[in-house]
């Protein structure tokens, strides 16, 4: 238990997806101008990557890792070099069918949700964790850990953000840094901060 | 079309990271050591050329419903391409890049020539077109990476250019430099020297703050 739960903090604030991997900045930037909007895509990206993370750790797990095709009576083969591709597959598939899902039987959270999942699918936040997964070689209980916090990880910076940018439109930037210039240092600095978190040892 | 001005225009005037936005995520996360980035452009470079040259050749046989399916499968698989070979051929420097030669897949600027331009024009204007849009983020890419590993561990292309106090030099080399948040000083910084010089892609503040005025006008 006490090893899930030092996996979830670790992916939530010292290996931050946004802040310390990168990940996602393009819809990181694009989209935390309101704080409003932030949060609506912030869900969708922890109910997204706490999906397709434990179904894509099962489909490498089972059928494309070397020797997985062991119960086909194929033990020879090794599909990994497929991996990408099926990856973003099963991540375009599964997103297609949450807004389906979504669209019939929870109309409100579509309304919500509706216009970020699409975007989603290029996210490379969701991409990214399901790399991360297999590069760290997690089972299936320590990828839907992973999965979550990573999600979670990843909407606490882009709300964090749009409420910092909120603020910042008051204020009196230079010219040049005008609106993307100052973000980057904005994140640059709340990212200074999440490295603080590096000393934490559970 | 100029061919030319498709192939430099993307790198000074039309800059996917500094303008567009696009593709940044890569662009921070390998740029610590110049080798690697040197790598990591060279493959996003050709991934974006190919990638555009082949949707081009059949984008008049691509239903547009099912456009995105279609060019997220050649870009895919051209990935996978690149990283077997880097794995074969540099294998410590695809360890290196880790996950991110699997996340040209979501580059942006990929997807975005593609949807953009190769949907559009010809193959050979879209193979010119990709390779400069690849060409403007290397050039990021080279320059970040430069910084970073010059003053953040006195190397280039891991030659040690400044010695360092550790070995015996005079150098103290800058810590903060290879740690995730310099990336993103140095973007914000570079998109400041960049816009000071094309005064036209400075963005509109939302509110301006107004002049002080004297009471009695005001009033």
């Amino acid at each position: 238990m006490e090893h899930y739960l030092g996996l979830f903090v670790r992916s939530i604030f010292i290996e931050n997806m946004a802040l310390s991997f990168f990940l996602g900045m393009c819809t990181f930037l694009a989209v935390s101008k309101k704080i409003q909007a932030a949060i609506g895509l912030g869900i969708a990206v922890v109910v997204v990557l706490t999906i397709t993370v434990p179904v894509n750790n099962l489909i490498y797990q089972y059928l494309l890792s070397d020797g997985a095709l062991t119960w086909a009576g194929l033990p020879d083969v090794d599909l990994s070099f497929l991996g990408l591709l099926s990856y973003i597959g099963v991540i375009a598939a599964l997103v297609q069918i949450l807004e389906m899902f979504l669209d019939k039987y929870v109309p409100a959270l579509y309304a919500a949700l509706g216009v970020f999942l699409p975007l989603i699918t290029v996210n490379c936040a969701i991409l990214g964790a399901s790399l991360f997964m297999v590069e760290r070689s997690y089972n299936f209980a320590e990828s839907v850990v992973f999965g979550a916090g990573a999600g979670i990880g990843w909407a606490l910076a882009i709300v964090a953000l749009a409420g910092i940018r909120e603020k910042l439109k008051y204020s009196d930037v230079p010219d040049g840094l005008q609106g993307l210039g100052i973000t980057f240092i904005t994140v640059g600095l709340m990212s200074l901060g999440f490295m603080s978190f590096g000393g934490i040892d559970i | 079309m100029d061919i030319r001005e498709t192939l430099f225009k993307p790198v000074f005037r039309d800059n996917p990271i500094a303008l567009q936005i696009l593709g940044i995520c890569s662009a921070l996360a390998v740029t610590s050591s110049m080798q690697v980035s040197l790598v990591m452009a060279i493959a996003l470079t050709l991934v974006t050329a190919f990638s555009s040259f082949f949707i081009s050749t059949i984008r008049n046989y691509i239903p547009s419903s099912i456009r995105i399916i279609v060019q997220m499968t050649i870009i895919a698989s051209l990935v996978i391409v690149v990283d077997q070979i880097l794995k074969a051929v540099a294998y410590e420097i695809s360890k290196q890049l880790s996950v991110f030669v699997g996340l040209i897949i979501t580059n942006c600027i990929v997807m975005g020539r593609a949807e953009a331009y190769a949907m559009k024009n010809p193959p050979v204007p879209s193979f010119l077109d990709g390779l400069g849009n690849g060409l403007g983020y290397s050039f990021v890419l080279m320059v970040i990476a430069f910084i970073r590993e010059l003053f953040g561990s006195g190397k280039l292309f891991g030659v040690e250019v400044l010695p360092l106090v550790t070995e015996g030099g005079w150098y103290m080399p800058n810590g903060l430099l290879l740690l995730p948040p310099s990336a993103f000083f140095l973007i914000g910084l570079l998109i400041w020297a960049i816009r000071s010089w094309q005064k036209d892609q400075v963005e509109q503040p939302e509110f301006r703050i107004s002049q002080h005025t004297a009471v009695e006008e005001s009033a």
